[in-house]
């Protein structure tokens, strides 16, 4: 119940809805990040992880990258990124994009490589060149997992942008950096509402997404 | 470089001290949560109907940011270990569970048939037979889970003092010393590197009987993000 008073002391205070601490502006700020880093990653895991995956080629070299990816901490890389070369969000973006690329590249890698290739061989013996195959044929079958690459990031991102605000970064995680220094724990409850409740929604979108964009016949045979 | 190991005091911990109270606050998640995976797992297998619900809370539940995670329970178990362990085991789950239950549905049916004709009860072809060779799927989700937990454990630094070599972050972010901060990101990047390798180790001695070289690698699980699904 307690955390529940702090969530509703949190949200019934107007001072919380304007401003540039505003929950507007934060949440502003947090879909902001969220969406730039998720597009840089997206920009540089999509097309390697599809064309690796369509040729077949360069899963261990993918498969060290993964492991080199997760290994690294992201807070730590944070820090280290605001230590050496200031406060910025150009500093910010490099973790968050390390962070997001291994797991698009490698589900992008993995979802192309599970494709039947009963179709594939198909595609070709009707004439179709490597490039309609890559669309027309693998990229649909491939899609679900490629979002849930996709969405596996984004989640990633949405939480670890929270931590960014250690390194005086805006978004939600403000609320819960500066709520723990003030020792205001009804502001750092309602931040980590805010934070949770924006992750599900990245979940919803992304069911949304598979919802819109997988052909039915593909969505049917999962 | 100088100072590289020079760990400030209010830490109250060597280097060394730092990597053992790291490995624990990263690993003892990982085994409770393998604990808990491989009952779920077994439920959802012999259930089917429970797989996809369970597959859904364990992803919700994972969607929840770990800082927001630590502070919620700041309230219930206080700035302590626990509080990060929670929601590390927690997080495990979304990885392990999904590769023990491919990795058990994955034994063929003629092999569990075979196994019951030769006697074998419920149990005891469990835990010889399905076990054994759901083993590379397992090993293939923990090590994941073991990687993404050594490197989770840094946040707790946020909520105080609980976050081992990411308590050294935030001093290197206090003091001005970045080599400290250079210096956990190494440790803890070697550390999860080695954990990996060394779940690789256990893997090769416990399934004598996989093919090795390029076959194993074809044979290996597709990464957990992908079963995650």
């Amino acid at each position: 119940m307690n955390i529940l008073n702090f969530i509703n002391a949190f949200f019934s205070d107007s001072a919380h809805w304007q401003g540039y601490d505003g929950i507007p502006t934060r949440l502003g700020e947090h879909v902001q990040y969220t969406l730039e880093a998720l597009a840089i990653a997206a920009a540089i895991g999509l097309p390697v992880g599809l064309v690796t995956g369509h040729y077949g080629r360069g899963g261990n070299a993918l498969a060290f990258i993964a492991v080199a990816g997760r290994a690294v901490p992201t807070f730590g890389l944070l820090v280290l990124m605001t230590l050496s070369l200031g406060f910025g969000l150009i500093n910010v973006m490099i973790p968050l994009v390390v962070l997001a690329v291994p797991p698009i590249l490698v589900t992008s890698y993995e979802a192309m490589r599970s494709v039947d290739p009963a179709p594939v061989d198909a595609a070709r013996g009707m004439g179709m060149h490597e490039v309609e195959v890559l669309f027309r044929v693998e990229l649909p079958v491939a899609l679900p997992l490629i979002l849930g690459g996709l969405r596996s990031a984004a989640i990633q991102i949405v939480s670890t942008a929270t931590i960014a605000a250690y390194v005086s970064l805006g978004g939600l995680g403000r609320y819960i950096v500066d709520g723990l220094y003030q020792r205001n724990y009804e502001k750092v409850v309602g931040g980590a509402a805010l934070v949770a409740l924006m992750a599900l929604a990245t979940l919803a979108v992304f069911w949304g997404i598979t919802r819109l964009t997988v052909s039915r016949g593909v969505l049917r045979s999962n | 470089m100088s100072g590289f190991f020079d760990i400030p005091s209010d830490l109250q911990h060597s280097w060394l001290g730092l990597i053992g109270l790291h490995l624990r606050e990263a690993l003892l998640p990982v085994l409770a949560g393998l604990l808990i995976a491989l009952p779920l797992s077994q439920l959802c297998v012999r259930f089917r109907w429970l797989y996809p619900p369970v597959l859904w809370v364990t992803t919700v539940l994972y969607a929840i940011p770990s800082l927001a995670f630590f502070v919620v329970l700041i309230d219930y178990t206080g700035q302590t270990e626990l509080t990060v362990m929670i929601p590390l085991t927690v997080y495990t789950l979304v990885i392990l569970v999904p590769a023990i239950v491919d990795g058990v549905r994955s034994v063929p049916q003629e092999t569990l048939a075979a196994a019951t004709a030769m006697g074998f009860g419920p149990v005891r072809r469990y835990v010889q037979v399905q076990l054994p060779i759901a083993v590379p799927a397992i090993i293939a989700g923990l090590r994941v889970a073991t990687v993404s937990s050594i490197s989770l454990v840094s946040v707790g630094a946020l909520i105080g003092n609980q976050g081992a070599l990411g308590n050294l972050i935030n001093d290197a972010n206090i003091y001005n010393r970045p080599e400290l901060a250079v210096n956990a990101v190494l440790t803890m990047a070697v550390l999860a590197i080695l954990a990996d390798g060394l779940l690789v180790g256990v893997r090769l001695l416990m399934t004598p009987w996989m093919p090795s070289g390029a076959r194993a690698r074809r044979a290996q699980r597709p990464e957990p993000e992908v079963a995650a699904r």
